[in-house]
């Protein structure tokens, strides 16, 4: 079913080739759909490893276990953040930008040359940069904290991969130019375009910082440069760390809304709220490190106040108002699609049995109850005192970005199989509980990492019993039995974890062929995915007693939560 | 929907759904809130975190605690230096200046501070980042080495508490710990 435009549009070498979904009826260009291929796959196989990692990390840290020794468990603890937080994620989000900018607006790519060039620089990065952590110099975790020194090939895998990131994201930018020039759109980019193009800014400014910060790092471990300053290192070390976060933000987002789109036929509420909102992270990206930092010495307190909080939060309203328009814009789709009895038949009702809606839904709940509401009490200048370092930071950010962004990416993976790799998913009964399973799992990580953390449980640490520390410390039962608890569910996230790239690898080489006249997926896209661009935009004025409840009771356990810790901070000892 | 263009051209223009705009009203409001109770925890609250804080080189701060540790030696009944697992134990004067160190690996001296007494609290590290986590209170903070941090900190109840390291530092990270007894 490969359609050629010959010269319809001026492309500089030979002719680009399109075909056109027979699914969606959307326009995609050969190269756009194998870069997102093979970023895709590459994303998929550092998760494999990086998922490994973290059940060896995860059952390491359950005391009854305890299953590394020592130093491999700091070893491979080192390897799981780089090879889930940079690599997977990254990979990912560059097949998502292409995506966004290619497929969504039925481009060719810019320049599908230099896109493979910043491939391929990834994918010496992260080879180089896991060659150096296995080799055992560099156990310095990834946020690698000087005057802890790794060996120097670490920080320039790292620069490497984050140079070949940084071409991926001008290839984007030059997909969007190519796109308009090219008029193979009308008026505005889509909400998906539009989040992704926020992610990318992010990326942009991300970046830079990690330049700023790795370039100096990596000649003082060759030598030339006599000293990092260590308050100065964390700063900038975060502006790359923490923008880095909103890019996840920003990206799965847009994947909440695309596969709302996608599965239940979604549209915004209103295109103004919800693009606003996706500034909200561009504009308010805090002087991101700044709650980083918030126990660390010679920082003043207004500071600190108004670079967490730039006066009002505004950040956070963006994903508040994301946490009411993505629901809200499902409730509404689900009534006008028939499902109108009480308050929730929308959500009873909604296609429980797609791992692409259930992963995302899912992720949608866990990344605000989870990831975000734990989130904005870390980086309450006061109460972050509280569990500073301690293994709930893990687990707060368990619910942000495996709970959240992985899942929603696991989630979109469902429907990139299909679409992009004209493969349709193998084991389809497997298929569907894998959201559940991994979702259970990352929930499980998370909160039990949380309340391991407000006993005291250190992060990063071999030994909770401390018995070779010179003056013993017994943690509380409790905190022995969250570990426990974390263990299990590691094994369950992992169970998922595993399903999920055994699935993703047999459909794309055995699964169904997409690509015949007539073929059916097994996990229907909503009627309005086929419909071509017609009447398209805001969703009228529905009522939405579903979504309200729900904001409801997450505003109420915000607030609880909220205060809650207060009080627990007024019961330390004094100091000021 | 989300995928494709804005049907209305000039969706700018568009009115915002009565629910969009109670909720950004309620989470403006929140987040004003929220900002203003940082502040108003540093008048009506008793944890707040110094901002006093030193530069200086490791090796002077280590001095500087040596000076400390030798000057409030705890002595038992027989004149003996009293010492916990081959560690010294420090009284220091209520109301005075008291330092820790943190260093590969361990939390340097044990203190012996009174009940409700306030003591200029001098932390830092003599040769990598460590994470001075007091448990079972939690209480974590960030140290650094270079860097002189000082809070005044006054313990609230009795006991024995146990400090342990929550910033990695290498491979004896787990077995960094400390003490800090309180009396009465
Ligand atoms: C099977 C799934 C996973 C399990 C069981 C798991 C478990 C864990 C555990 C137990 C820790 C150690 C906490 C500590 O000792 O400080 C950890 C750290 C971490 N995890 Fe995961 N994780 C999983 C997946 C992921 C994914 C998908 C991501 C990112 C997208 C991620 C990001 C991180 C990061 C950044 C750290 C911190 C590493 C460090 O402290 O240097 N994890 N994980
Ligand atoms: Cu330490
Ligand atoms: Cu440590």
């Amino acid at each position: 079913m490969t359609t050629i435009d010959h010269g319809a549009i001026s492309a500089p070498v030979a002719a680009v080739q399109y075909r056109t979904c027979p699914f969606t009826g959307r326009r995609i260009e050969r190269s756009a759909e194998l870069l997102i291929r093979v970023n895709a796959v590459a994303a998929v196989l550092f998760l494999a490893l990086g998922g490994l990692f973290g059940l060896l990390v995860a059952l390491t840290r359950w005391p009854a276990v305890q299953l590394l020794p020592a130093d491999w468990f700091y070893l491979v603890l080192t390897g799981h953040g780089a090879n889930v937080l940079l690599f997977w994620i990254i990979f990912f989000e560059i097949a998502v930008l292409y995506f966004a900018s290619a497929v969504v607006l039925g481009s060719r790519l810019a320049a599908p040359k230099w896109a493979w060039l910043g491939f391929v620089l990834m994918v010496v990065g992260a080879v180089m940069a896991n060659y150096a952590v296995l080799h055992g110099d560099s156990t310095v975790m990834f946020t690698s904290y000087p005057p802890m020194m790794a060996e120097h090939w670490f920080y320039l895998s790292l620069i490497v991969f984050a140079v070949g990131a940084l071409i991926g994201v001008f290839v984007f930018f030059g997909t969007l130019v190519v796109a308009k020039n090219e008029n193979t759109y009308n008026g505005s980019v889509p909400l998906v375009t539009f989040g992704a193009i926020t992610a990318a800014i992010i990326a942009v400014f991300t970046l830079a910082a990690g330049a700023i910060i790795l370039i100096p790092t990596w000649l003082w471990s060759l030598g030339f440069i006599s000293g990092i300053d260590t308050l100065m290192y964390k700063l900038v070390w975060w502006g790359m760390g923490h923008s880095s976060q909103q890019i996840n933000v920003s990206a799965h987002v847009s994947i909440w809304y695309a596969i709302a789109a996608m599965v239940v036929g979604a549209k915004p509420l209103s295109e103004k709220v919800s693009r606003f909102a996706f500034l909200m992270y561009i504009l308010f990206l805090q002087l991101a490190s700044a709650h980083h930092l918030l126990a660390e010495p010679g920082l003043s307190s207004t500071w600190k106040i108004v670079n967490t909080s730039y006066m009002m939060y505004l950040a956070v309203m963006g994903s508040m108002i994301h946490g009411l328009t993505v629901p809200g814009a499902i409730e509404a789709a689900q009534r006008r699609n028939g499902y109108t009895r009480g308050m929730f038949e929308w959500l009873t009702k909604a296609p429980w049995g797609n791992p692409a809606f259930s992963g995302m839904f899912m992720s949608l709940v866990m990344f605000g109850f989870l990831g975000g509401i734990t989130g904005v009490i870390l980086g309450t200048e006061q109460l972050n005192v509280l569990m500073h370092n301690t293994i709930y930071v893990p687990g707060h950010f368990h619910g942000t970005v495996v709970a959240g962004t992985t899942l929603a990416f696991m989630a979109m993976t469902f429907l990139v199989v299909p679409l992009i790799f004209q493969r349709d998913i193998v084991l389809p009964t497997l298929a569907k509980w894998q959201p559940y399973l991994f979702g259970l799992g990352a929930g499980g990580i998370s909160l039990f990492m949380m309340g391991a953390g407000t006993l005291g449980v250190p992060r990063r640490h071999w030994d909770l019993a401390m018995t070779d520390a010179g003056i013993p410390y017994e943690f509380a039962p409790g905190a022995y039995l969250m570990m426990g608890l974390n263990g299990m569910s590691a094994i369950l996230a992992a169970t998922g974890g595993l399903l999920f790239i055994v699935l993703v690898v047999a459909s794309i080489f055995w699964g169904p062929k997409l690509d015949k006249p007539g073929a059916k997926l097994r996990f229907p896209l909503h009627d309005d995915g086929a419909k071509a661009v017609s009447e398209y935009g805001s969703e009228g004025t529905f009522k939405l007693p579903g979504t309200i409840m729900l904001v409801t009771i997450f505003f109420v356990s915000f607030v609880l939560y909220y205060f809650i810790n207060w009080k627990y901070l007024s019961d330390l000892w004094l100091f000021n | 929907m989300a995928l494709n263009p804005p049907s209305n051209r000039l969706w700018w223009k568009e009115p915002i759904h009565g629910i969009e705009l109670a909720w950004i009203i309620i989470a403006f409001l929140w987040g004003l809130f929220m900002f203003f109770f940082m502040i108003a925890w540093h008048f009506i609250g008793d944890q707040n975190l110094s901002t006093e804080t030193y530069r200086l080189q490791p090796e002077a701060f280590v001095e500087k605690v040596e000076a400390f540790a030798e000057e409030y030696q705890l002595m038992d009944e027989n004149g003996e230096p009293v010492e916990i697992d081959g560690v010294p134990v420090i009284s220091p004067p209520a109301g005075g200046d008291v330092y820790m160190l943190g260093r590969l690996w361990e939390w340097w001296p044990i203190l012996e501070l009174k009940k409700d007494q306030s003591y200029r609290f001098h932390l830092s590290s003599a040769d990598w980042q460590h994470g001075f986590s007091l448990q079972p209170v939690n209480i974590n903070l960030s140290v650094h080495p270079g860097l002189e941090h000082v809070l005044t900190l006054t313990p609230t109840e009795t006991g024995d508490y146990g400090i342990v390291c929550n910033e990695y530092c290498g491979i004896g990270h787990h077995n960094m710990s400390g003490l800090i007894r309180v009396i009465e």
